[in-house]
């Protein structure tokens, strides 16, 4: 067996790989879901089916899901590309929810309500852009560990969201902020809200339509100015870039500014749009996740969507499957796993080709 | 030119969003929550109150699985309720496991409002909020926030707050700590290192966190104890978490150090048992009260007993409710008197004659002759307590509303059903 690298690939090609992947991770899963607990496979899947898109506001939670994944992914997606691996998306997405929540509680009321929605929007920016700044300044500066050092920032922005949790605690005591604005006269103030009908959380349309508004201005910036150009030629080699006139220091700082702002504004979504509160949850592991997401996408925002959707269908479909079978969540946890592990071989099959040939003995070396 | 392309990209966002801004400014100003009010009213007199009966749908949205305790004992609690009242579970309960104290929880309220069903429980504390915007949407629905505390400020209707006298448990593993204390006195088994400078017996607590609903906990244990054993003075160690097994096995660890000779415990795992099993082997004399479940299992020689809830009387009581269409408590809390709350199967450990005295505890604070926060039992600076506020209405953390003293004892989860007793009495001493 020898396994070469491949010279090129046409798209189609890896395309049918990713999917030949897909539908074996299906088959084992449903191997493994027969052996471990009886059940018929295909039902399973139905359920999750189900589980993801089978009422209308299931179908609106699994965008919703997916839409906040993506926001943060296309916010790693500049610093990714320039090779600086941003680890700190969960800490400036913390930071820019803390600044939303903080707009609301204080502001509701005291403020035209599009006014404190454009503050909530610029703090947002604002906060998440001055979080991802810190790293690379430094990076730019003293050439300091970005990962370690993004890292860190996201547990100093835990620790500062709880802090906050405290300052607000509604009702006082529940070490909670509760859902802000939910009654009285300051009702729904600075909550986005449906974008087919009236009222809120029945549908997340204009979630969904920012993202994609995201999506679209990521893949222009990185793909069609000269900053995308110069994150590339950074990413490639930094020598290339300086011998090529680019200020690399002037690039890391600002291409920083630019991924934290973005993870800020995805914090803006998840208090204005999804949760109404905030928590050390807010963020929930997403600033991870989309590490995965971004990845696995090679940087295209537009790749980023499917593969988000992938990653909430698998979620609210385990949930179904928990309550619908009676399944241990960790069950659907084996599924979620066996099946990221078959997308994420399947690019070793797509940079790499397997051949079965017999290799003329030499008699040793 | 780059940068005026920023420049209109980054304005064209920010544009987009502020539509939706309008957005939520013409929402507030048609004021929607008359027409919530309207629909209310409305679906209240166009629906006929038909009887629900057995077609009853009951959701339970779970912090937990049942690998975990307190969750378990929930699940246990509904399904003997849905045993006792001839439901059946896989048609008359919709289970959501592990839903976490975010959004989630409001997604699972909604979702099991679609699928039909008539009551919604939240077994965690921190799913109250969600369940009570929830709760506020649909009129029709009753939900119910175990250990929560907003269901009367919130003037929902079908908005409900559940807790049990658990106190009264904690008082009575109390009494059997006692007795353990009083056998360990009179067989001269303690050493110098269990007094403290003024002679008191030293107790040692692992507490969750500082909040009232501990401290009315460990206040009661006590009481329990010193109704046996007059001298005695109890250390406080808080682990800030409700289920942490090294933190609790730490505090622990850190109480025998002192001296402690029973370790009591307000948090939700094995960890101050398995450590006094341990110190217990090495020859120290240490015994425990647990919490929740039976702990004999993690130390069948340490352990004495535990303090726990019965839920399914709570279960049965809510589902037959909405069965027969009757409205049903705001705020629920009970105790011995309904068997809601018990303590665990003795330990071998336990000295003799403690079940004939935990019978003759229990059945005197069912008939109301013995009450856990009698004001003649205990001091505050030195002296009887003879105010004391149960509800604080201004969130500044100090009771300032609701007279809880009332005929002598402190009114423990009168005014709602959660805990409100947090004095600091004499005799106690937080450590942390």
């Amino acid at each position: 067996m020898q396994i070469s690298k491949r010279e090129g690939i046409s798209k189609s090609k890896a395309m049918l790989i990713r999917l030949i992947a897909i539908v074996v991770a299906l088959i084992i899963c449903a191997i493994v879901i027969f052996l471990i607990v009886n059940l018929n496979p295909i039902k399973v899947y139905i359920s999750m089916f189900n589980g993801a898109f089978g009422t209308n506001k299931r179908m609106w939670v699994t965008l919703r899901d997916m839409s906040m994944l993506t926001c943060i992914a296309i916010g790693l997606a500049p610093a990714f590309k320039m090779r600086f691996w941003n680890i700190g998306a969960e800490g400036q997405m913390l930071v820019g929810a803390i600044s939303a929540a903080y707009f609301m509680i204080t502001f509701s009321g005291r403020m035209n309500p599009i006014i404190l929605m454009i503050c909530m929007i610029i703090g947002s920016l604002a906060m998440g852009a001055i979080w991802g700044l810190i790293p690379g300044f430094f990076k730019a500066k003293w050439n300091t560990n970005e990962t370690l050092f993004t890292l860190m920032m996201n547990y100093i922005a835990i620790q500062c969201t709880s802090f906050c949790v405290s300052l607000w605690e509604n009702p006082p005591g529940s070490n909670s902020v509760g859902t802000i604005n939910a009654t009285g006269a300051n009702k729904y103030v600075g909550w986005i809200g449906n974008l087919l009908s009236k009222g809120y959380n029945k549908d997340y349309g204009i979630l969904l339509l920012i993202t994609i508004f995201l999506a679209i201005f990521v893949y222009i910036y990185l793909k069609y100015t000269k900053h995308g150009f110069e994150i590339a030629v950074v990413g490639d080699s930094e020598n290339t870039a300086r011998y090529a006139g680019i200020r690399v220091d002037k690039v890391y700082i600002r291409t920083m500014a630019l991924s934290g702002a973005l993870c800020g504004l995805a914090g803006f979504l998840a208090v204005s749009s999804v949760s109404h509160t905030i928590s050390t949850d807010t963020a929930n592991g997403r600033g991870f996740t989309a590490i995965i997401v971004a990845w696995l996408a090679k940087m295209n925002p537009f790749i980023m969507i499917i593969i988000s959707l992938l990653l909430a269908f698998l979620d609210k479909g385990s949930v179904q499957i928990a309550s619908e079978f009676g399944l241990n969540e960790y069950v659907s946890k084996i599924i979620t796993g066996i099946i990221l592990l078959f997308i994420l071989g399947s690019e070793f099959f797509i940079n790499y080709q397997v051949s079965f040939k017999k290799i003329k003995k030499d008699g040793g070396k | 030119m780059k940068k005026i392309l920023a420049l209109v990209l980054s304005t064209i966002m920010v544009m987009s969003l502020v539509a939706c801004g309008t957005g939520t400014q013409n929402e507030t100003t048609k004021a929607p929550e008359t027409t919530v009010a309207e629909t209310q009213v409305i679906e209240e007199t166009t629906t006929q109150p038909t009887i629900v009966g057995k077609n009853v749908k009951v959701g339970v949205i779970l912090v937990g699985d049942e690998n975990e305790g307190y969750t378990y004992s929930h699940i246990n609690g509904i399904q003997n309720a849905i045993k006792a009242l001839g439901l059946d579970e896989k048609t008359n309960v919709i289970w959501k496991y592990s839903i976490g104290e975010t959004e989630a929880c409001y997604d699972a309220c909604i979702d099991l409002v679609e699928q039909g069903c008539n009551l919604v429980v939240t077994n965690s504390y921190g799913h109250q909020s969600y369940a009570e915007q929830a709760a506020s949407e649909n009129p029709n629905v009753q939900f119910v926030s175990m250990t929560g505390d907003t269901a009367k400020k919130s003037g929902l209707k079908n908005f409900h707050n559940v807790f049990t006298k658990i106190y009264e448990a904690r008082y009575v593993g109390g009494i059997v700590a006692g007795l353990k204390l009083k056998e360990l006195v009179d067989a001269q088994k303690l050493t110098e290192k269990n007094y403290d400078t003024d002679g008191n017996i030293k107790i040692g607590y692992v507490g969750a966190y500082p909040y009232a609903e501990v401290v009315s906990g460990y206040t009661a244990f006590f009481l329990g104890i010193r109704s046996i054993v007059q001298n005695v003075a109890m250390d406080v160690q808080y682990t800030n978490s409700w289920f942490n097994i090294t933190a609790e096995s730490e505090a622990a660890v850190a109480l025998m150090d002192r001296g402690c000779v029973i370790i009591g415990q307000h948090a939700d795992s094995t960890g101050a048992p398995s450590a006094c099993e341990e110190r217990l082997k090495a020859g120290q004399t240490v015994y425990c009260v647990g919490y929740n479940v039976d702990m004999l299992k993690a130390a069948p020689d340490a352990a004495l007993t535990s303090p726990t809830n019965n839920w399914e009387v709570f279960y049965e009581y809510a589902i037959g409710s909405v069965m027969n269409n009757q409205e049903f408590a705001q705020n629920w809390a009970e105790g011995y008197e309904t068997n809601s709350v018990m303590i665990t199967e003795l330990g071998s450990s336990c000295a003799a004659g403690t079940k004939e005295a935990v019978d003759q505890a229990v059945a005197d604070i069912k008939a109301g002759t013995k009450h856990v926060f009698d004001t003649k039992t205990f001091t505050v600076g030195g002296a009887e307590v003879k105010n004391a506020f149960a509800s604080d209405t201004n969130g500044d953390f100090t009771n300032d509303a609701d007279e809880a003293i009332i005929d002598g004892y402190y009114h423990e989860s009168y005014f709602q059903s959660a805990p409100s007793f947090s004095l600091r009495i004499d005799g106690i001493k937080e450590l942390n």
